[in-house]
């Protein structure tokens, strides 16, 4: 009897021994994977020695300062050198502001103020003039999520507006949904394209490239949850702007001594 | 792709998104619309004199909703991707109903078209043999019962179909004007007045490719052009033709007369960059003239003779075809000339001819459904074969007599 029972050299019982030690085994990595970090171990050492990171626990925010802007560009290329931004596609730019006269206004962002900005050859002086850095607002109600067809935009409980390039189709919807032309269709992988935050480095607790590389201090980026946050405290106590408010999309990028003339 | 333009645009916008395809689509969207309408009105309303093209408007509307959706496979930068519209839709997004809109229409101008050449299908299926007789059984169903309660059932669901499909219609080009219209960002396309303007402009186009499509088969099939029956379309192609133009102006004069931020660059746009195309092709050429020589048609009927009513008629369904074709294009390329920043433009949009987004391609898809048609028309024909052509090739000897007769007796039976 015992013989017949036997399969391949092993009987049922020592089979049956085996499986049960093998499902307790993986019922206790299932179990206490979390505490052992198994994840970790597979992954990488990154996510041993640091906690899991929490979107949940975050709200981020842009700031900008124009009156410390100076338009030198180093954002601009930053960002290109950071995320690969194809030529003449733009995740931020700067934006020159000049007022003559009366109200006669001059703007211009050769090259998405990519190159810093060259003086005005006419050699007119402006009545005021400044520099306005721009990026996506990462609104809470942002068209470009709602009429995305296939769900590929979205936003990040951490309050960041993303894309899937491996779900998104390419049709163009959501560049002309964005009010701040905040997106383009990149030519290298044909879907769409804009700043997303540098959520690969915020997400390891550095800030943006963009943010980081400000030599003035003009671009500042904040948590609205982490208590005692700079940004979180201008925001609450102090004037700020954001852009085109009456089309609702409540912005995620405010500004300090905005202008009437920014569009 | 670096573009340059005059004011101040955002940098990413001096890139246009949406080139020919995009205008393509809602031209030959508004094609399947306006030609399945103009058939509702035989099969559905009972205009008998529209009879003559009962089929050829189905056929026309199957053939230009084939190939609706190609132009945006073209146009997608992931044309790979295109079914996660229908896989996984974001039911926020105007766009995602798409596939559920298409497939539904799709469905019932299929049906219709089947009930209503079924027995020509059956007929077919009878008379032929081997791999034709297998052929026409299959498109059958291998159901030839065409006795006279059957074909009245038929009759009965097709008046159904037609009846549900002219919404259908209307829902399948509104949310094109809707796409259009719900983007708040585009002060120029953001108006609830677009669906309303794409849905009659689309009739418009519709009728009058029924005007011109009809003649030139008519002609060169050597058949007598129903003089009733085109005086009909005009009479219909006048009414919606007036409709859009008015509300094509109305949204114009709405802007400009509230003066409010985007009429500065708007109206420049209008007088300026698409001054050629807006007023030159889609009013004066696409709208006045067409206009003008259709109420000619209408009003001077007693006057002019059948002939020269049935060639003012065509003149002016052409003309019709080119201002809406320059409609669409006043609208998806006129909207992306000026930037978000309502400040300046871009430079002109030209698209190549070989490109995958050119001109060539766009030609193509657009001549194709008319290949369709041909097709369509080869295994299962509109007309009645001439009765006194000579050599009326290949089709007339396959129960040509019987299908004359049985239109006879249908026709007796109103």
């Amino acid at each position: 009897m015992e013989e017949t029972k036997k399969t391949g050299g092993v009987t049922r019982r020592e089979a049956l021994g085996t499986s049960a030690k093998g499902l307790a085994g993986a019922m206790f990595v299932a179990g206490f994977g979390k505490e052992l970090d198994v994840a970790g171990w597979l992954f990488g050492k990154d996510a041993v020695s640091k906690p899991a990171y929490d979107p949940t626990k975050h709200m981020y925010t842009f700031l900008f300062d124009i009156s410390k802007c100076i338009g030198c560009g180093s954002c601009v290329r930053a960002c290109e050198r950071e995320n690969n931004v194809p030529p003449h596609h733009f995740r931020t730019w700067i934006e020159r502001y000049r007022v003559f006269g009366e109200d006669r206004v001059l703007v211009d962002s050769p090259n998405g103020g990519h190159d810093g900005f060259e003086p005005d050859p006419s050699g007119e002086v402006a009545r005021k003039a400044f520099f306005v850095p721009k990026i996506c607002n990462h609104c809470e109600f942002t068209p470009c999520v709602q009429l995305c067809p296939v769900g590929a935009s979205y936003r990040t409980p951490d309050g960041v507006v993303l894309v899937d390039v491996k779900r998104c189709i390419g049709c163009g919807y959501c560049v002309q949904a964005c009010p701040y032309g905040s997106r383009f269709l990149n030519p290298d992988g044909h879907v769409a394209s804009k700043c997303t935050m540098c959520y690969h480095r915020i997400t390891k607790g550095m800030r943006p490239t963009c943010v980081e590389m400000c030599p003035t201090g003009a671009r500042r980026w904040g948590d609205l949850k982490k208590p005692g946050d700079p940004v979180a405290e201008i925001l609450a106590t102090r004037e700020t702007h954001v852009l085109k408010p009456e089309l609702l999309t409540k912005p995620h990028c405010f500004y300090l001594g905005m202008y009437k003339e920014v569009r | 792709m670096e573009g340059s333009g005059v004011g101040f645009s955002y940098p990413n916008d001096l890139h246009i998104a949406w080139g020919v395809m995009i205008v393509l689509y809602p031209y030959v969207t508004g094609l399947v619309a306006g030609s399945f309408v103009v058939g509702s009105l035989y099969h559905v309303f009972g205009r008998q004199e529209l009879k003559p093209i009962s089929r050829l408007s189905l056929v026309a509307s199957l053939g230009f909703l084939i190939f609706a959706p190609v132009p945006l496979l073209f146009h997608l930068g992931q044309p790979m991707r295109c079914f996660n519209i229908m896989i996984t839709p974001n039911f926020s997004s105007a766009m995602a109903a798409f596939g559920v809109i298409y497939a539904v229409y799709f469905i019932i101008v299929l049906l219709e078209i089947w009930l209503v050449f079924r027995k020509d299908i059956v007929m077919n299926a009878r008379q032929n043999r081997g791999i034709l007789r297998w052929f026409y059984a299959s498109l059958a169903l291998w159901t030839y019962d065409v006795s006279d309660e059957s074909r009245k059932l038929d009759h009965k669901i097709v008046v159904v179909l037609a009846a549900i499909g002219i919404p259908a219609a209307c829902v399948l080009h509104g949310y094109v004007g809707f796409m259009f219209g719900s983007v708040k960002a585009n002060p120029y396309w953001s108006t609830p007045l677009m669906p309303v303007i794409f849905l009659t402009s689309a009739i418009t186009s519709g009728i009058a490719m029924m005007v011109v499509l009809y003649q030139i088969l008519m002609k060169f099939g050597g058949r007598t052009i129903e003089p009733d029956c085109v005086q009909s379309l005009c009479k219909w192609l006048w009414l919606f033709a007036i409709l859009a133009v008015t509300l094509e102006l109305l949204e114009i004069v709405c802007i400009a007369y509230e003066r409010s931020e985007e009429w500065v660059v708007i109206g420049t746009l209008l007088s300026g960059k698409l001054a050629f195309s807006f007023i030159g092709i889609q009013l004066v050429f696409g709208s006045l003239i067409p206009i003008i020589l259709l109420g000619i048609v209408v009003l001077m009927r007693p006057y002019l003779t059948n002939p020269l009513r049935n060639t003012i008629g065509f003149v002016a369904a052409l003309f019709l075809l080119v201002q809406v074709l320059a409609m669409r294009w006043n609208v998806v390329i006129g909207g992306q000339l000026f930037s978000k920043s309502l400040m300046g433009f871009r430079e002109a949009y030209q698209p190549g001819l070989f490109e995958k987004e050119g001109l060539g391609v766009a030609l193509l898809i657009f001549l194709a459904s008319f290949v369709f048609m041909a097709i369509f028309n080869r295994f299962l024909p509109m007309y009645e074969k001439k009765e006194n052509g000579n050599g009326t090739g290949d089709g007339a000897k396959t129960g040509f007599t019987e299908r004359r007769e049985a239109a006879k007796s249908e026709e007796a039976r109103g």
